[in-house]
């Protein structure tokens, strides 16, 4: 066990999270919150004009961070542009074309000859930010959150949270989890800890629970409050602290996505979005076989059900094999083609 | 065809808190129009022998306004959740907006933009107002939102129409009821970047045929120098876009006015915060809200503006956004109709219909 963390660690990790929702609702602010960079320095705010003619862009930033001794490589995708139009229909399609191409390219490095150093550029993650001005969940809101939950670990976040009050925000998380519910949308669910965790844990487990969708601020300046200086924002009427519980759920976002979940974000990740994803690859495929040859193809493909460990590796040989029979029978019927000729 | 008469504006009716000093008996030499009388005697005859009482006109127009009353009618425009039913309550201290009037918050966006309005008669210092509060919701909720401001011009035209109809009648009431909209407090939300598509093809489209008024909405999202920065790029691309709003820098009058105006329309559009909850602060009652980093006071001009935006809006300019709207907006209409149709013709009083209206 410690040979293969030292291995890992060697080799670091990597991690992508994707950033979505309006302009101007923080989240480049909250992405340098949370891990403590400036990514976005040179950026240039566009005007209403100049926005006119733009459609929803994909941006990548790659930062590499350290800290004792492990090594993160984090990929932070952005969506400028979404939903910034009069008319946003089909304003996602940038964003899952984007998560698509992503796992075809794992799909094409899985299947290839040399897997050693395949690079991960899958989303794990996707921060769905939702303005704390409305009474609820907006249509674009439902929308995008359906067309992602099958594709993506989807966490919604209240935006700008410090224009709520605290029994505002209570209302209004009671609200979004009641509309998530009837909406029928797939939220990444934390996992129940283990029965065999202690107490303390299992509270923090239950608060955690509790409190989302997390009311986040972010901050990328530096404020005097209480003696101390701190990330915060200065107002007239006070100081709002990013890292203080009693002030938003900065800090709950962080330690989830970070400290605690982030290996289960990316196990989410590649065992059932990236597996529904190749499902319906190899499905596609293969019907389009059948289509073709009228030759059934030899080994029937089941259908991807809730899957146990053995079940999975013997359904992982059948694909390989499935794979290069496919293989055998093209090269077959190149060879009747030219003898047709 | 007929030509447009250029507009009459009446002078504003200036009510001083108590009538001055008389004015000192002077030479009786009739006062020409257009000049102005002095105390004391100058050559050209600008003077008067003898006090007439001229000035107590403005008492009998006071007297008169509070005996008969008032319309004002006031649409807010912006998306769902930018606090418009909170910021009208605020504004006249009373609960006017269409959600206390018995209808229930909606629970479901609409799919089109609705119109609602709702009226209320306030009574203060003896004089009456009845105020009509429109309301819109659905505007800008949408996914697609092309032309969800289109409901909103048509029904500022209908009211136009409406009035117009009753001044072409041969018997004309002798008030026609007025349910032209004076004002549209617009509400931006507080992106802190820039005005969005929406915000713009909106002001474009109706800074002609309304008052406009922009306000950011909820402006305790944002400190004190992002509201500046924000106030500034707004300004901006208003200018660019060509988009007028009150008050319009054409309408000026005088210089005056115009420095007046000049100072208002440097800090538009006002960032206001409306709450109807109250807090005690420093042993006083104030409205606001309370987060847990303090309080933010509604009417402290260190947090916000909506103080401003209401002494602009009722205390000073209150009539002159009636008479932009009358000698202006519906005169704009008018000419339009009459140049459509060829001339409007006056229907009899016994409602057989001879205009092609």
């Amino acid at each position: 066990m410690l040979i293969l963390h030292r291995k890992s660690v060697k080799k670091g990790f990597d991690f992508t999270l994707m950033v979505a929702g309006e302009s101007g609702l923080g989240k480049s602010t909250l992405v340098n919150s949370l891990f403590l960079t400036d990514l976005h320095k040179d950026r240039k705010l566009l005007n209403a004009e100049e926005r006119i003619s733009q459609t929803v862009e994909i941006t990548k930033h790659t930062v590499d961070i350290e800290e004792k001794g492990v090594k993160l490589k984090l990929t932070i995708v952005d969506t400028p542009g979404f939903g910034d139009a009069v008319n946003n229909s089909e304003c996602w399609r940038p964003v899952t074309d984007y998560i698509n191409q992503q796992f075809e390219q794992y799909f094409r490095d899985e299947s290839g000859l040399n897997r050693k150093n395949i690079q991960d550029n899958r989303v794990h993650c996707c921060l769905y930010f939702i303005p704390p001005f409305g009474h609820g969940l907006r249509p674009v809101d439902i929308e995008f959150m359906k067309i992602l939950q099958d594709k993506v670990n989807v966490v919604p976040l209240i935006a700008k949270a410090d224009c709520l009050t605290p029994s505002e925000i209570k209302k209004f998380k009671e609200r979004l989890r009641e509309e998530i519910d009837k909406c029928g949308i797939k939220i990444y669910q934390f996992p129940d800890c283990d029965s065999d965790e202690d107490e303390d844990f299992k509270q923090q487990d239950r608060e955690l629970k509790e409190s989302t969708p997390f009311a986040v601020i972010g901050s990328n300046t530096v404020v005097e409050a209480r003696g101390q200086r701190v990330r915060g924002r200065l107002y007239p009427w006070g100081i709002v602290e990013v890292e203080n519980p009693a002030h938003c759920d900065f800090v709950k976002l962080r330690t989830m996505l970070i400290r605690t979940h982030m290996h289960d974000l990316k196990d989410i990740t590649n065992d059932c979005h990236y597996e529904n994803y190749r499902a319906l690859c190899i499905q596609t495929m293969a019907s389009k076989m059948n289509a073709d040859k009228r030759v059934e193809s030899p080994i029937p493909i089941l259908p991807l059900s809730t899957p146990d460990v053995e079940t999975e590796n013997l359904i992982k040989k059948k694909d390989e094999e499935l794979r290069r029979m496919q293989q055998m029978l093209q090269k077959m019927q190149q060879q009747m083609h030219e003898q047709d000729l | 065809m007929s030509d447009i008469v250029p507009p009459e504006v009446k002078p504003k009716p200036a009510i001083p808190a108590n009538t001055g000093p008389l004015v000192p008996p002077t030479s009786a030499i009739p006062v020409p129009v257009g000049s102005h009388s002095t105390a004391q005697s100058a050559s050209g005859g600008s003077t008067l022998l003898g006090y007439i009482g001229i000035d107590t006109i403005i008492e009998q127009m006071r007297k008169k306004t509070m005996k008969a009353g008032f319309d004002f009618n006031i649409m807010v425009v912006g998306h769902s959740g930018l606090g418009k039913s909170t910021l009208l309550n605020t504004l006249f201290k009373s609960q006017v907006s269409r959600r206390n009037a018995g209808w229930p918050r909606d629970e479901k966006i609409p799919k089109t933009v609705e119109i609602k309005s709702v009226s209320h008669v306030i009574e203060e210092g003896g004089v009456k107002m009845k105020l009509t509060v429109v309301d819109t919701p659905g505007f800008g909720d949408q996914i697609n939102n092309d032309n969800c401001w289109e409901p909103i011009s048509k029904y500022i035209n209908e009211q136009f129409e409406k009035f117009l109809k009753e001044e072409v009648n041969i018997t004309r009431k002798k008030r026609i009821p007025d349910t032209r909209v004076h004002c549209c407090i617009y509400f931006i939300p507080p992106t802190g970047h820039s005005l969005r598509q929406l915000d713009i093809e909106f002001m474009k489209r109706l800074s002609h045929s309304v008052n406009i008024i922009p306000v950011i909405a909820k402006a305790d999202t944002m400190t004190i120098e992002e509201r500046q920065e924000f106030k500034q790029r707004v300004r901006k691309e208003l200018e660019t876009s060509g988009v007028e709003f009150y008050p319009q820098k054409e309408f000026d009058d005088d210089m005056e006015d115009k420095s007046d105006n000049d100072k208002i329309r440097e800090t538009m559009p006002f960032a206001v915060v409306g709450s109807d909850k109250e807090y005690q602060v420093n042993g006083k009652r104030v409205l606001g809200r309370k987060t847990a980093w303090g309080i933010v006071e509604v009417e402290n001009s260190n947090h916000c503006e909506f103080a401003k935006l209401r002494d602009f809006l009722i205390r000073s300019h209150l009539q002159d956004l009636k008479e932009v709207t009358h000698n202006i907006h519906y005169e704009t209409y008018r000419a339009k109709r009459l140049n459509e149709n060829g001339g409007l013709h006056p229907i009899s009083s016994n409602g057989t219909q001879e205009s092609n209206l």
